[in-house]
């Protein structure tokens, strides 16, 4: 059936069955393919949206549940403060390596630091450990987030 | 290891020795397609010094375009799969060129051995920590070579000594009148001079790029969604398929009832290949709808009641077997009948699946007259003869478009992704994108084998062993991947590193080769044959130091005294991790040390163990030697990651069978490290002018011993198999 959803400030209609997750309709309908696709089970995160601003796993989230929410992918995240703030860092302190997981993990950090200004070691485990990164750059991911943090909101 | 085995056979010298690998770099420049200036790059590889000279004989393995408005784009076979390639690669350029690192862009080069192989590896493959040693002189000495060529064309616009020039920022100044000519203008004049051979390159401390912690050029797009991996690849009316080999290994396709699945909404086509039955559709989730609903019967063949413990057992037994020789110093019978103590211990590794974070897909479009293939890999020209065989088509009718990897780490040098792909591709006229799910690629991996080695030591009086035995039993990734390597039973990466670092008097290094279950396949896995036998060496050398009741850096330095980098390294962490300070109970220390891909590496591990048997890695230290460096962040960076990897294999990594089908499916039944779990790494690298080692892959190698012994010292347990079961170090 035809639902109405707003991505990235945009409406779009897509034609599916209620139960499409959420990230089949961004990567296969709407060719927004910055979420990216990693477990189906919301086991690693790659997935990762904002719904109304909070994190979500699209690889588990029905089209049919997502109604009038905002959603927000990768590709609009650097228009948010916190959102711009966290690819600077991550560019700043060489993040990525072979980037794949980095969509969601910037998701991820995005959602903490727009809740949350000054995240502790603890409250960055309890956000970041549903994003698994086999490269293994968490190191500089936590690193990251703690110079998002400290960096200025632009005017 | 590997490397090694790609040079000699090919002739070469070693890839992984301390001495300099002698390989010669031929230019020839002229005018681009299109207008501007072409560099081809030309390096010798395994041929005799009379060919060798001739240097048509040989096609380019690079390429450097300097258009009109000034932009250099480096053509190169190498692929970026996170370890920055497409960063270190134009610095080499840029740096001899004097232009701004911005304005060099890559392009992925079109498959084809001829024109790209890798000179260390002899084709066209991004493997082994390779990249920076196969292209360090060449691509500097293009870059030099064109810069040289655009100062002659400004010299002779001016009419001036090329002498009073000189070049800056992709511009030649002529010095006498601060003159100045940008190199888009100069492109087409430069291209009708004569190459200059010879040219001088820069002295190492004249480095402007090569040495900083430059930028990654691929960073940007990586964090705004726009990166390209061979998933995200669009294709006009393309479709999405999913699919489901036979859940037992080796078993194929029965029988498929599919009138359930066709009347799924968006679903296409139905395709049964041999071994598996592909869903099409027009988006993923219809596809897996699809396939949910087939109702498929399969035949499971002869691996239907095979387990983990039958392969085990066949292992064990094939150790009994006569063995391939690898290594023979000295007389170890005779020194172990002299010994004052001898040791001996089995130790074992399991079947690992690789698990990119980007699970396996490939793109395909067969037509009559060709074939179209997008996907992320690192061995492009493979890519293309796969496509070529299932489609019955000529090499030059199919097209390779390689992309950017979501992760490597061995698994994209396997091409069974593609000939999958292919062959579903070529039931329909239309282009299929084929996307694994996690399952079905951790489900059909090619794992890294199952190892079961043998490891005996005569000791001396003090302790210090004077015989070293170590029997390697393991199937022959050689000997499927690269059958050329495969000599007399030998499989030159399962005993790489076997003997360790050390100069042992007498050494016996042998192998039996013992292949799991036909369908079971093994392949390569981060870090190769050294992860393999610095797990095995490691440990067992620091068993033999505990027997001594020596310090494990103690023990170790004694057997290095005349490995002066790798001595230096192992002191280098042991200061810095405070080695001789006390622990809190319940903590401990390990070292472990490896010398391979031309690189030394020292790791100290510091874990806890609970009462539950529960191993935390809380900090690391890493001490490196691998040469000279391009980017000293990068090294730093594939070390911390090569850490993360390794310690994910210690702690979780096990594929195991029972009646024949894998039993790990998705990321809670194989299990990867996370932030939470990630311990505090310390990266020292040592400042060096020897030749480049590659770091890919020694990060990863190095850390599971030092944890296991970490382990040893903070509850006296030796463990000798992986992955670390809590049960085992229980203490309640």
């Amino acid at each position: 059936m035809a639902y109405k959803i707003r991505v990235n400030g945009v409406d779009r209609a897509v034609d599916v069955d209620g139960d499409t997750p959420l990230l089949w309709v961004l990567r296969d309908v709407l060719g927004l393919t910055g979420s990216k696709f990693g477990c189906g089970m919301a086991l690693c995160g790659a997935c990762t949206v904002h719904l109304d601003g909070s994190p979500i796993r699209s690889c588990v989230t029905a089209i049919e549940d997502v109604g009038a929410s905002a959603i927000t992918t990768v590709e609009a995240i650097g228009d948010t403060p916190a959102g711009k703030r966290i690819q600077r860092a991550w560019l700043d302190l060489e993040v990525v390596q072979c980037g794949y997981c980095q969509s969601g993990q910037i998701m991820s950090a995005s959602a903490l630091l727009a809740s949350n200004p000054h995240p502790t070691d603890s409250e960055i485990n309890d956000a970041m450990s549903g994003n698994i990164c086999r490269c293994g750059t968490y190191v500089r991911i936590r690193e990251a987030i703690k110079q998002a943090a400290k960096s200025r909101v632009d005017k | 290891m590997l490397l090694d085995r790609f040079t000699s056979f090919a002739g070469g010298s070693s890839g992984s020795s301390p001495e300099s690998v002698s390989r010669r770099t031929f230019l020839k420049a002229g005018a681009a397609a299109g207008g501007g200036l072409l560099v081809s790059v030309t390096i010798s590889k395994a041929i005799g010094d009379a060919e060798a000279a001739d240097a048509d004989a040989f096609a380019p393995d690079a390429f450097i375009r300097i258009d009109r408005s000034g932009q250099v784009t480096l053509i190169i076979p190498q692929v970026e799969m996170g370890q920055g390639t497409y960063t270190s690669m134009p610095m080499l350029i840029a740096e001899e060129l004097e232009v701004e690192l911005n304005q060099v862009r890559i392009e992925h080069a079109p498959p084809d051995d001829r024109l790209f192989g890798n000179s260390i590896l002899g084709f066209q493959v991004t493997g082994g920590s390779t990249s920076v040693r196969a292209f360090w002189e060449p691509l500097r000495m293009a870059g030099a070579t064109a810069r040289s060529m655009l100062v002659s064309a400004a010299a002779a616009s001016w009419q001036a000594n090329a002498s009073s020039c000189r070049a800056e920022k992709g511009e030649v100044i002529h010095i006498p009148t601060g003159g100045r000519l940008a190199y888009g203008a100069l492109v087409d004049k430069a291209a009708k001079l004569p190459t200059p051979g010879n040219v001088a390159l820069k002295d190492p401390k004249d480095f402007k790029l090569i040495g900083t912690s430059a930028k990654r050029l691929d960073a940007p797009d990586k964090v705004n969604g726009k990166a390209e991996f061979g998933i995200d690849v669009k294709v006009l009316g393309m479709k999405i398929a999913a699919v489901a080999a036979c859940p037992v290994i080796g078993g194929k396709l029965a029988h498929v009832d599919d009138w359930k699945a066709k009347s799924v909404r968006g679903v296409r086509r139905v395709i049964r290949l041999e071994d598996a039955v592909a869903v099409i559709a027009d988006h993923m989730w219809a596809a897996k709808k699809g396939l949910a609903a087939l109702d498929i019967a399969w035949d499971d063949g002869k691996n239907a009641d095979v387990s983990t413990a039958d392969i085990v057992k066949q292992l064990e037994d094939a150790a009994n077997r006569p063995a391939v020789v690898a290594k023979r110093e000295g007389d170890v019978a005779k020194a172990m009948a002299g010994a004052v103590k001898t040791v001996d211990a089995v130790y074992q590794l399991p079947f690992l699946a690789h698990a990119t974070m980007e699970p396996m897909n490939c793109t395909a479009h067969v037509r009559n007259d060709g074939c179209d293939v997008w996907v992320g890999t690192q061995v492009a020209t493979r890519a293309r003869a796969a496509a070529a065989a299932v489609t019955g088509l000529p090499l030059e009718k199919v097209q390779v478009h390689n992309h950017l990897l979501g992760g490597g780490f061995g698994r994209r040098l396997d091409v069974d992704n593609i000939t999958q792909a292919v062959q579903i591709a070529r039931e329909v006229d239309f282009p299929v994108k084929v996307v694994w799910s996690r399952e079905e690629d951790i489900q059909h991996d090619v794992y890294r084998p199952y190892y079961y080695d043998r490891l005996a030591a005569g000791l001396d009086e003090k302790g210090l062993p004077i015989a070293w035995s170590h029997r390697v039993v393991g199937s022959s990734i050689e000997a499927r991947w690269a059958p050329p390597a495969f000599v007399n039973g030998l499989d030159s990466d399962a005993v790489e590193g076997a003997a360790g670092p050390y100069a042992f008097p007498n050494v016996l290094v042998d192998y039996v080769r013992q292949e799991p279950p036909p369908g079971l396949t093994t392949g390569w896995w981060r870090g190769v044959g050294m992860t393999h036998n610095a797990f095995m060496v490691e440990g067992f050398i620091d068993e033999l130091a505990a027997s001594a009741k020596h310090d494990p850096v103690a023990y170790r330095r004694a057997l290095l005294e005349t490995n002066s980098r790798m001595r230096a390294v192992l002191d280098l962490a042991a200061e810095k991790a405070g080695w001789s300070e006390a622990l809190p109970a319940g903590v401990g220390r390990g070292v472990a040390v490896m010398f391979g891909f031309g690189t030394y590496i020292a790791e100290i591990a510091e874990v806890t163990v609970g009462k539950d048997g529960q191993v935390r890695v809380q900090r690391v230290v890493c001490a490196v030697d691998c040469g000279r460096t391009v980017n000293p962040d990068t090294i730093k960076a594939q070390i911390e990651g090569g850490i993360i990897f390794g310690i994910t294999a210690a702690l979780y990594g096990e594929i195991t069978l029972e009646k024949g089908r894998v039993v790990q499916s998705n990321f809670d039944t194989y299990q990867m490290l996370r932030i939470d779990e990630a311990p505090a790494i310390e990266v020292h690298v040592i400042d060096s002018d020897a030749e480049s080692g590659g770091i890919g892959e020694p990060g990863t190698s190095a850390i599971a011993p030092a944890v296991v012994n970490a382990i040893f010292a903070a509850t006296g347990k030796r463990l000798r198999r992986l992955p670390i079961k809590p049960a085992d170090l229980k203490s309640a």
